[in-house]
């Protein structure tokens, strides 16, 4: 593998706070208020709270790598992913990533329920920015793998919840990427579509340079994963490699 | 200067997504009128009704020649639906859009030039009112009548900065959007929509100040036939300068923050 295909994503002491607004401090009167105020009364109405989701976070991850966040509830897995899409920009430190980056973060995100089903791979299609020119293919793919047959040409909202993630994940695994995000494995279907989403899933998986992968499940990270993260309050409290 | 830059890239990153941002909007538009027959036509004719039922009224009220006065009307008021909407819209450009912010990195400016391309396209259904009144009282078509277009280019720059800047501040601090809307409804009675400037005898000159009051005249005096005044034009020009330098500078600056307020 040359260097030119090499994807990476570094993070330099990175960190991700989160204002938390009180309906008070929302307010433009209260925000005019404390600037005339000169801070005098800024206890009282500033209900501003900062939550420190991630800090000092530092890695280096390159290509081969098949990362694994572990860690409780509410200890940054899900916020760092959501970095690594680009979403929320460090608020200190770095994060560099090289590679194309495809999120199963949220895979149902802007399907519009009164729109048909092939209306929302189009619009799905064209948010993963794939040209007019490919967009048909990208359709006939999707509508090919997704079994849904005449059921496309219906609205969204018709579709049994069972049906609109066939749509949503054959969507979302159509197009491969250099790093692909995922916030635990995904399975959709009854019993036989499983089976092919799981093929599927796993050929866009091996296919990535860089996959990472939050999951509770220590089986799943196990098997999937050669480097394993485990995250505490926001704090990176080990990096190994597994295998 | 860095935050400017930041600005433009995002700006520039965003026109670029033209595909993104026009489906959004047939989307929208389409998703408001699914099912029902007359579709974005519904908007034009309640600004129709609105209009052949008002001519004639405020025509009387004012003492003025219904048929001058009818045109002018129907083309103020398409003109203040769109500038209006266009305001009131971007107070919800990025709060609205809180599901694709928080999970994909696409330029912010995409989600503000969905909403001037919506309402651009519905402009353009409501011009048929403007077309339709002036079949029954022509106006002097001069040559002048395509510095419309040119001033529909300039108001659509303009809600650019506009929407930007009013989605950010409305995404920081929460009840701006009624303060903005506020100010719309009452600007539509300040602005000479259904009045005339000249109305207001020697104090007329007062009009300057209100920023919309240009707008809507570089749109209206090429339609209805009206003299070109060159003030109009050098008003808008300075206030889409002075937007672009604010807007780039604050939204340079805190379009990071973005994710974190919606």
């Amino acid at each position: 593998m040359g260097l030119i295909t090499m994807s990476t994503i570094i993070a330099e002491n990175m960190a991700i706070e989160f204002p938390i607004y009180g309906a008070n401090s929302r307010s433009f009167k209260n925000a005019a208020l404390q600037a005339v105020t000169g801070g005098v009364i800024s206890k009282g109405v500033s209900d501003k709270v900062v939550i420190k989701a991630l800090e000092g976070i530092n890695f280096n991850w390159k290509s081969g790598d098949r990362i694994g966040l572990v860690g409780h509830n509410g200890c940054g897995k899900t916020t760092l992913l959501r970095a690594l899409t680009g979403a929320y920009v460090p608020t200190g430190g770095t994060l560099e990533i090289k590679g194309t980056v495809s999120s199963m973060l949220s895979i149902s995100l802007g399907m519009e329920g009164d729109a048909t089903g092939i209306e929302n791979i189009y619009l799905r299609g064209t948010l993963l920015g794939i040209n007019k020119s490919e967009l048909k293919r990208f359709a006939e793919e999707v509508i090919e793998f997704s079994e849904l047959g005449d059921y496309i040409y219906m609205p969204m909202r018709t579709y049994s919840s069972g049906m609109m993630m066939r749509i949503a994940f054959g969507i979302s695994t159509a197009v491969s990427a250099d790093i692909v995000l995922m916030d635990e494995w995904l399975s959709v279907g009854d019993a036989e579509f499983a089976e092919k989403a799981e093929l599927r899933l796993q050929k866009l998986v091996s296919n990535a340079k860089i996959l990472v992968i939050a999951s509770h499940n220590s089986g799943l990270i196990d098997k999937m994963c050669n480097r394993v993260i485990h995250l505490e309050h926001g704090k990176v409290i080990s990096d190994k490699y597994t295998k | 200067m860095n935050y400017v830059r930041t600005a433009f890239i995002d700006v520039l990153g965003g026109l670029r997504c033209y595909e993104i941002w026009t489906m959004l909007a047939w989307m929208e538009i389409k998703q408001r009128y699914r099912r029902s027959v007359l579709g974005p036509f519904w908007l034009t004719l309640s600004a129709a009704i609105m209009i052949f039922s008002m001519g004639p009224l405020y025509s009387t009220l004012f003492g003025q020649h219904l048929n001058d006065y009818f045109l002018y009307l129907a083309t103020s008021i398409i003109v203040w639906q769109l500038i209006s909407t266009m305001i009131n819209d971007s107070c919800q450009a990025f709060i609205g859009a809180e599901g694709f912010i928080k999970q994909c990195s696409l330029p912010l400016s995409v989600y503000v030039l969905r909403i001037v391309y919506k309402n651009i396209i519905i402009f353009l259904h409501n011009f048929i009112v403007i077309v339709i009144v002036a079949i029954f009282f022509p106006p002097q078509i001069e040559i002048t009548i395509i510095l419309f277009i040119v001033a529909l280019i300039i108001i659509a720059i303009n809600a650019l900065w506009v929407g930007l800047l009013i989605g950010l501040i409305c995404a920081r601090f929460r009840d701006v959007t009624q303060i903005v809307a506020s100010i719309v409804g009452l600007a539509f009675f300040v602005t000479p929509i259904m009045w005339k400037a000249e109305m207001l005898g020697s104090k007329s000159w007062l009009i300057n100040l209100n920023p919309i009051y240009h707008f809507i005249q570089i749109m209206r005096a090429p339609i209805i036939g009206g003299a070109i005044d060159a003030k109009n034009w050098v008003a808008s020009a300075l206030i889409t300068i002075i937007g672009y330098a604010v807007t780039f500078i604050l939204f340079g600056k805190f379009k990071n923050r973005v994710a974190y307020w919606v």
